[in-house]
């Protein structure tokens, strides 16, 4: 959901610029305080597999595909400020090099796809993990539902955007984003899913509990 | 030099990039909305192109051009993540010093 140029008006473009910008400079303090030795190649590793991930765009219904973003998976093992910062980067890159994204929309999307995403899936992992309890299962199912919900959420956010830059009207831009990422959520529950297990087996220490 | 547990999802990250070329070509969500709801024609150009829609330039070879710019953007994405978290996380050494 890479926002190009031309689909938000100025004030929108700039409002969503201005707020990422304070939220990634506070970001920078947040993992400057938190961010341990182990996890500085965890983060890069990190980035790597979901800007590759991204690539790999898959069938939903009705000849649309949809790709990871990976947001949820980063703020899960990272936390959300940390997975901020990865997200970031990525779109910054994805935007400069690979031109997906707008150069005016990238406030637009590292808030949506950075912010939103890493945030809502998130404080529903942690919900779910204190619902749960903090093992496998709640992991599991916090990570599964809170991936979904972000890729809904970071859409819902998107179409918001549009609409307030006259774009589309609300009620055609709402629920046609909200519909068709409910369904590619799925896959990003898929992948996150299956993440989450590959690194509960392989290094259950990177799980441990994040402060926000 | 010790073989570490990030390595392999390194490398793995990297079999994600070569695997690139098999990506659906579907519009995707937001792009089939915008064409549904009559709204794509309002997309503009990128006012410049560097490897535009993760096609190298100049290589005939779709899939191996796809394949070469996943590598390339896999790589230059671990490193400027890894030097970036390494930065931030120095900054707070050399203060507590």
């Amino acid at each position: 959901m890479h926002i190009p140029d031309g689909f938000l008006n100025v004030a929108t473009a700039a409002t969503t610029y201005a707020a990422s910008t304070g939220g990634i400079s506070y970001a920078v303090k947040e993992v400057n305080k938190n961010l341990k030795e182990k996890q500085v190649p965890l983060m890069g590793v990190l980035a790597a597999f979901i800007f590759a991930a991204q690539m790999l765009n898959f069938q939903v219904i009705g000849g649309t595909s949809g790709h990871l973003i990976g947001a949820a998976l980063a703020a899960i093992l990272l936390g959300p400020w940390a997975a901020v910062l990865i997200m970031t980067c990525v779109l910054i890159a994805q935007c400069l090099i690979f031109q997906d994204g707008g150069l005016l929309a990238l406030g637009a999307n590292i808030f949506n796809m950075a912010f939103i995403a890493s945030f809502s899936a998130y404080f529903i992992y942690k919900l779910f993990t204190s619902l749960f309890g903090d093992n496998k299962k709640g992991r599991l199912i916090g990570g599964v539902v809170g991936a979904w919900a972000s890729v809904l959420l970071a859409s819902i956010a998107c179409a918001i955007e549009l609409a307030i830059s006259g774009t589309s009207p609300w009620q055609v831009v709402l629920p046609a984003m909200g519909g068709i990422h409910a369904l590619i959520g799925i896959g990003e529950a898929i992948i996150t899913g299956a993440a989450l297990s590959l690194v509960m087996v392989a290094r259950a220490d990177l799980l441990q509990p994040q402060k926000a | 030099m010790k073989w570490k547990w990030w390595y392999f999802a390194l490398i793995l990250s990297v079999l994600l990039a070569v695997l690139s070329p098999l990506a659906s070509s579907s519009p995707d969500g937001l792009e089939r909305v915008a064409e549904d709801k009559g709204f794509i024609e309002k997309a503009d150009s990128a006012p410049f192109q560097v490897i535009a829609d993760y096609v190298f330039p100049g290589i005939e070879n779709e899939a191996l051009a796809t394949i070469l710019a996943g590598i390339i953007g896999t790589a230059v994405i671990f490193g400027v993540v890894y030097g970036l978290a390494w930065l931030i996380r120095s900054r707070r050494s050399a203060q507590a010093e």
